[in-house]
C-alpha cells in the first residue's frame, strides 16, 4: 500500500488539529487558554517520553526531574540573571537534552527494569535535589516568574479577531502552542527517517538491529538526548505558564501523569502524545469538579468519585488500557479506521496481499 | 464541517458577550466581583488529597461554620456564603490554575484560607495583580504577615512560626537558663522560620542551641534516628522538634527508643492535638516534660466542656459529617472562619474587595472570637498586619495539655 | 564511639523494615523477572485490613494471621485478574500496569481510610535493651527477628518443598515446565500471593513506627529496592543482608557526610541503587545474569 494512499486523511487531520488549536483562544476564556496551555505543555512532555519509551524502547519513570532541570535553567537565567524568557526556552531545553544524553551513557548498561527503577527513585528523590542549593534554585520558597505582556503586534492581531486585548495567559497559550507544533513536526521527521527507524530496529531486537549496522548506543543515547530536550523544553514552558517554579511543583506525581498520557494516548505514535495530555491534564480537574456539578448524577456517586480523587481514575484506567489497548487510543482509532475501511473496499486490499500499517509504523 | 465552524462563530460571539457582560456591566456602587444581593462567593484551595491530605478538614470545618451562619443568621447583611473548596493536592502547579479558575472563572469574590506556604505563594503575585483579597492563607510562613506593604491584598491569620519560636525562648530563657539546646527541624520554609525565631529569641544566649539537624520531607520516619542519636551524643538536654505531625510523632517515639531523657521537649504547635499526643504514647513515646504553646480551645480539654465557645464549636461542626469533632484542625477551622465572617459583618453594605482587604488587613480588632483562648486578640492596625501574636505555654500532663502561665504577646517583635 | 554505634544499631533497625518489603519484591522477582512496584502500596493496604480488623474489636493475633491470608488471597487475585492478561508482554508493560496498582491501592486507600496517620500497635515492647551504649528497643530487634523468619520460612518453601521447586521451575523453565504437566501461570500466580503475604507483614511490622496512612509505603519501597538492587534482587538472602546495609549506611552517609546531611537521606538510596546497577549489578549474592538473544 502506497503512503499517498494513506495520506490526505492524515494531513488533514493535522490541518485541523493546528486550526483548531490556533484558532482555540479566540472562543475560549483566557483561563481556558491557560489550561490548554497546559495541556500543550504536558503533550511536548509526553512527545519526548514516547521518542524514549515508544519508539527506542527504552523506560523512564523520572520525566519529570528532566522537566524540572528544564524549568530551573530558564527560572534562573530569566529571575537571576535577567535573561529574556523566550530567549530561555530553547536554552534549558539543551542544557536538558545534554543531561539526557549524560544519564543516557550510565543507562546503557541497565536493563530496562533496573532503568525502570532507577529512573523511579530519580523523580521521587528530585524535589529534595533542588532544595539542596539553596543559594541557586530558591530553595523551599522557589523562584517567582513574572508571566509576559504580549508584544503589541500579538495585542493588535488579537483584539482585531476578537473585539479584546490579549491577556498573558493567552500570549503564553502561543508561546506554547508554536513549540508545540515545532516540535512536533521535528519528531514526526525524525520517526520517519534514519534515526526512527534505527530506534524502531533497537526497539524490536537490539541484537537483530546491531547485526543489520544500526549504531546501538549512539542511537540509545541520542533518544535519551532528545527526549530529554523535549521534557527541557517543556519544564521552562511549565515554569512560565505556572510562574512559579518550587521544588513541590515536581512531584513524583507528574512524572507518573506523563507516562499515564502518553500510553494512554497511544505510544509511538506523534498524535498519541497530543490526546494522550489532553487526557491527563483534565481528567483530575473534570472528575473533581464537572462530575459533581451534574445534576443527573446522584450525589451519592458524585461525592464518591470526587473523594476517589483521580488517583483511582488514573490507576484503573493505566490498568485497562495496558490490558485492553496497548497501543492506547491512537491505536484503538487506527484499527477502527482501517477495519471501516477494509470493510468499505476490503476486496481491492485484500488483493494486494498488504496488511495495513498499524499505529506503530507511523 | 461548515456547521461547526458556525457553531464556534456563535459560540465565540456568545463568549465574547459574556466576557463583555462580566467585564464592563457596572457593579452598583458598593460592591464587587462575587457578591450578588442574597449572597457571596468565596474560593479555596487546600489539599484534600496527597501528603498532606490530613490538612484538607480544615476547608470543611470553614465551610460548616459559613452553613451554620446562612442557616442561623441567613448569611452575613443577608448575603448567604458561598464556599469553593478545590483540592490541589499541595502542589503549587495545581494551586496556580484552580486559583485562576476561581477568580476568572468561577468569579469569586476573594480567596479564603489557602494552604500551604509554596501554593500561596505561587498564586500570592497573581491574587495582588488582580486586586483580589488573599484572606487568612493557612500557613505561618512570616512573609504574609510582614510583606504586607509589597502584597497588600495578602494577609495571614495565624500565629507566625517565629513569633511562636520567640515564646519558647522567652520560656526557656525563664525556666532553663542553663539548658543545651538540640533543634530537630523540617528542612523547608517552616523548619527554618521557626529555626529563626528561636535563635533570635535567644539572642546573645543563641550558644545554648549545641547542635541543630534537619530532615527532609521525604525522610523516611526511622531513619531520623540517624539525627536524633547525633543529637542526643551533642550532649543536648533539651530538645526542640519543629517538625510536621508524622514526623512529631515519630520522632518522640524514637528519642524514647534511643534511652534518651531530656529535661525537656519543644513541640511546635502545628503538631501538638491531642489525638497526635495519644499517637506518640501508643508508639512508645514517654512524653515526660513535653511543651508547646496553644492559642485555640483544645476540643478534648475538659476546662471547656461548659465553655460557649466550644459549645458553639460542636454545633457548628454537626454539619460536616467527614469531621472529627476532637480535631484540632477543625477548630482552627471555626476560628478563622469566624474571622472572615467578622470581616464581612463589618465590610457591611461596602461590600467590595478594597474595603475588605482593608478591614482585614489594617482594621481588625477581634476580642471576642469564641473559638480562641480567653484574652487572645485578633488585631491588625494601619501599621502591623500580624492578626495573632499571642500564645500560651502548654504542659503535656499525660493525657492533655495544661495551660501554664498567662498568654504571651509577640506584637511588634517579627519584622 | 558510643553515638556510632547507636547509628549502627538504629540503622539495622530501619534496615529491618527494609529488609522485610525488599523480601516480597525479591519473591516476585523469582517468580516472573518482574518487579513490583505496586508491592509497598499493596503491603500499605493489608496493613489498613488488619487495622480495621483490629479496631473492630479482634485481638491483634487472630488478625495478624487472618490479614496474611486475605493478603495471600488479594495477591492471586491480582495475579489473575490483572498480570495474567499482561504476562507475555513486554516489560515495559508490565512495569506500566504495576505502577497502576500502585496508583489504585493508594488512592483506594485514601478513599476508604482517609489521609489522617492514625497508631498501629506493636506485639512487641517499646523497652530498650543496652548493648554497650548503644540502645535498641524490642520494636526494633522484633523486626529484625521477623525479617529473618520470614527469610527463614522463605528458603525452606523455596529450597525443600515440592511447591517450591515447582515454582523456581515454572520460574526459570516455563516451556519445561509446562511439558512436565505444570500449571505455570497458577505457579506464578502463587508468587504472587507469597509476595503479598510477605509483603502484609512487613507493613504490619513497620506500621507502629511509620504511622498507617495511605504514603507510609512511599519513601520505603525507594530504600526497599535499593535493599533488593544491592543483595541481588533474586536472592531472599541478599535481601536482607542489603537492607540491614541500607539501613546503615542511609544513617552513615546523613550523620557524617556534611554534604549528605540530614537533608539528603533518600537521595542515598538512589546513589546505592544507580552505584550497584552500574559498579556490580548482580548485586551482592546474585548470579552473573545471561543475556539471552
Amino acid at each position: 500500500m502506497s503512503r499517498i494512499r494513506s495520506a490526505p486523511p492524515r494531513y488533514f487531520l493535522v490541518v485541523l488539529a493546528v486550526l483548531f488549536l490556533a484558532g482555540l483562544p479566540t472562543v475560549i476564556t483566557s483561563f481556558q487558554a491557560s489550561e490548554w496551555a497546559g495541556a500543550l505543555i504536558l503533550a511536548i512532555a509526553m512527545m519526548g517520553l514516547n521518542i524514549l519509551v515508544g519508539y527506542s524502547g527504552q523506560i523512564s519513570l523520572g520525566h519529570g526531574a528532566f522537566m524540572a532541570l528544564g524549568a530551573y535553567t530558564s527560572a534562573i537565567l530569566a529571575h537571576r540573571y535577567n535573561v529574556d524568557y523566550l530567549v530561555t526556552i530553547p536554552i534549558a531545553g539543551l542544557i536538558t537534552g545534554i543531561a539526557g544524553f549524560l544519564f543516557g551513557i550510565p543507562a546503557l548498561r541497565l536493563s530496562a527494569l533496573y532503568l525502570a527503577l532507577a529512573t523511579f527513585a530519580l523523580a521521587v528523590v528530585t524535589p529534595s535535589l533542588i532544595k539542596r542549593p539553596a543559594g541557586f534554585t530558591g530553595g523551599v520558597q522557589g523562584i517567582i516568574l513574572l508571566q509576559p505582556d504580549p508584544p503589541q503586534f500579538m495585542k493588535d492581531a488579537f483584539s482585531a479577531v476578537t473585539g479584546t486585548p490579549m491577556t498573558s495567559d493567552q500570549w503564553i497559550y502561543y508561546i506554547t502552542f508554536v513549540c508545540a507544533v515545532l516540535l512536533f513536526w521535528f519528531a514526526w521527521n525524525i520517526v520517519r527517517h534514519r534515526p526512527g527507524r534505527a530506534m524502531r530496529a533497537i526497539r524490536d531486537g537490539e541484537v537483530a538491529a546491531a547485526a543489520s549496522g544500526v549504531n546501538v548506543a549512539g542511537y540509545k543515547t541520542l533518544a535519551f538526548g532528545l527526549s530529554a530536550f523535549y521534557a527541557g523544553i517543556a519544564g521552562s514552558l511549565f515554569g512560565l505558564s505556572t510562574g512559579f517554579v518550587s521544588p513541590d511543583t515536581f512531584p513524583v506525581g507528574l512524572s507518573i501523569q506523563l507516562l499515564v498520557g502518553a500510553v494512554v494516548g497511544g505510544l509511538a505514535s506523534i498524535p498519541g502524545p497530543l490526546l494522550g495530555a489532553v487526557f491527563a491534564y483534565f481528567l483530575p480537574i473534570e472528575s473533581n469538579q464537572w462530575v459533581p456539578s451534574q445534576t443527573w448524577i446522584p450525589s451519592q456517586i458524585a461525592a464518591t468519585v470526587v473523594k476517589a480523587g483521580p488517583a483511582v481514575t488514573y490507576g484503573a484506567i493505566l490498568i485497562l488500557v495496558m490490558i485492553f489497548a496497548p497501543n492506547g487510543v491512537v491505536g484503538l482509532v487506527t484499527a477502527a479506521y482501517f477495519r471501516l475501511r477494509r470493510r468499505l473496499r476490503g476486496a481491492g486490499d485484500r488483493e494486494t496481499g498488504q496488511m495495513p500499517p498499524g499505529a506503530q509504523t507511523v | 464541517m461548515a456547521r461547526n465552524a458556525s457553531r464556534l462563530a456563535a459560540m465565540a460571539a456568545f463568549l465574547v458577550t459574556l466576557a463583555a457582560c462580566g467585564g464592563s456591566s457596572a457593579p452598583s456602587a458598593q460592591t464587587d466581583v462575587g457578591v450578588t444581593s442574597n449572597s457571596i462567593l468565596l474560593g479555596n484551595t487546600i489539599a484534600l488529597s496527597g501528603p498532606a491530605a490530613g490538612y484538607g478538614t480544615i476547608a470543611n470545618a470553614e465551610n460548616a461554620y459559613f452553613t451554620y451562619i446562612n442557616n442561623t443568621q441567613g448569611g452575613v447583611n443577608g448575603r448567604k456564603i458561598n464556599f469553593k473548596i478545590l483540592d490541589d493536592a499541595y502542589n503549587p502547579a495545581q494551586t496556580v490554575p484552580l486559583t485562576k479558575q476561581l477568580v476568572e472563572q468561577d468569579q469569586v469574590f476573594a480567596m479564603f484560607s489557602g494552604l500551604g506556604t509554596q501554593a500561596q505563594t505561587s498564586v500570592r503575585d497573581y491574587l495582588n495583580s488582580k486586586k483580589v483579597p488573599q484572606l487568612f492563607v493557612a500557613t505561618g510562613a512570616t512573609t504574609f504577615m510582614a510583606d504586607f506593604s509589597s502584597h497588600n491584598y495578602t494577609i495571614g491569620w495565624q500565629p507566625p512560626y517565629q513569633g511562636e519560636a520567640h515564646i519558647y525562648a522567652k520560656d526557656i530563657l525563664a525556666n532553663h537558663p542553663n539548658a543545651k539546646i538540640g533543634v530537630l527541624y523540617q528542612n523547608d520554609d517552616y523548619g527554618q522560620d521557626y529555626l529563626k525565631g528561636l535563635n533570635d529569641g535567644l539572642g546573645s544566649k543563641a550558644s545554648m542551641i549545641v547542635d541543630k539537624e534537619s530532615y527532609d520531607v521525604s525522610a523516611a520516619v526511622p531513619t531520623l534516628a540517624s539525627q536524633l542519636s547525633k543529637l542526643k551524643a551533642s550532649g543536648a538536654d533539651t530538645l526542640f522538634l519543629f517538625t510536621t505531625p508524622a514526623f512529631t510523632i515519630g520522632s518522640l517515639a524514637i528519642v524514647t527508643k534511643l534511652g534518651w531523657t531530656p529535661a525537656t521537649i519543644y513541640l511546635n504547635s502545628v503538631s501538638n492535638p491531642q489525638v497526635y499526643m495519644g499517637f506518640a504514647a501508643k508508639s512508645g513515646a514517654a512524653l515526660k516534660n513535653v511543651t508547646s504553646v496553644g492559642y485555640i480551645k483544645d476540643p478534648t480539654d475538659p476546662q471547656w466542656a461548659n465553655d460557649a465557645g466550644m459549645k458553639l464549636y460542636k454545633t457548628v461542626i454537626a454539619n460536616c459529617s467527614t469531621c472529627n469533632v476532637n480535631d484540632g484542625f477543625n477548630i482552627y477551622g471555626a476560628a478563622v472562619a469566624w474571622s472572615m465572617v467578622d470581616v464581612l459583618t463589618k465590610a457591611g453594605s461596602n461590600m467590595t474587595r478594597a474595603n475588605v482587604m482593608n478591614i482585614a488587613g489594617s482594621q481588625l480588632n477581634e476580642t471576642n472570637n469564641p473559638f480562641l483562648l480567653p484574652g487572645v486578640v485578633v488585631k491588625t492596625t494601619s501599621s502591623d498586619h500580624f492578626p495573632i501574636t499571642q500564645e500560651q505555654v502548654i504542659n503535656w500532663n499525660g493525657t492533655g495539655w495544661t495551660l501554664t502561665g498567662s498568654l504571651i504577646d509577640e506584637r511588634g517583635t517579627i519584622k | 564511639m558510643q553515638e556510632f554505634l547507636q547509628q549502627v544499631v538504629s540503622g539495622l533497625a530501619s534496615g529491618g523494615i527494609f529488609a522485610s518489603l525488599a523480601l516480597a519484591l525479591v519473591l516476585i522477582y523469582n517468580a516472573m523477572g518482574l518487579v513490583n512496584f505496586a508491592q509497598g502500596e499493596m503491603a500499605m493496604f493489608a496493613t489498613f485490613i488488619a487495622f480495621v480488623l483490629i479496631a473492630h474489636g479482634m485481638s491483634y493475633w487472630i488478625a495478624f494471621p487472618v490479614t496474611l491470608v486475605l493478603a495471600f488471597a488479594g495477591g492471586i487475585a491480582v495475579q489473575r485478574i490483572v498480570i495474567r492478561p499482561v504476562e507475555h508482554a513486554p516489560v515495559l508493560t508490565l512495569v506500566i500496569v504495576t505502577l497502576g496498582l500502585a496508583t489504585l491501592f493508594n488512592g483506594a486507600a485514601g478513599f476508604l481510610f482517609g489521609y489522617v496517620p492514625r497508631s498501629f500497635p506493636s506485639p512487641f515492647s517499646v523497652q530498650t535493651v543496652n548493648i554497650l551504649g548503644a540502645y535498641a528497643s524490642y520494636q526494633d530487634l522484633g523486626v529484625i527477628a521477623v525479617s529473618g523468619v520470614v527469610l527463614f520460612a522463605i528458603y525452606l518453601l523455596l529450597q525443600h518443598t515440592t511447591i517450591g521447586l515447582t515454582m523456581r521451575a515454572a520460574a526459570h523453565h516455563p516451556e519445561a515446565s509446562r511439558l512436565l504437566g505444570v500449571h505455570v501461570s497458577w505457579m506464578l500466580a502463587l508468587g504472587w500471593g507469597l509476595a503479598s503475604a510477605v509483603g502484609a507483614v512487613s507493613g504490619i511490622m513497620a506500621a507502629p513506627a511509620l504511622l498507617l496512612q495511605p504514603d507510609m509505603m512511599q519513601t520505603v519501597i525507594i530504600y526497599a529496592f535499593a535493599a533488593a538492587v544491592l543483595g541481588g534482587i533474586e536472592s531472599p538472602l541478599g535481601a536482607v543482608v542489603g537492607g540491614l546495609i541500607v539501613g546503615v549506611t542511609v544513617n552513615f552517609a546523613g550523620a557524617y557526610l556534611p554534604f549528605v546531611g540530614g537533608d539528603l537521606q533518600l537521595a542515598v538510596a538512589l546513589a546505592i541503587i544507580v552505584a550497584v546497577l552500574v559498579v556490580k549489578p548482580n548485586g551482592l549474592f546474585g548470579r552473573p545474569a545471561v543475556r539471552r538473544v
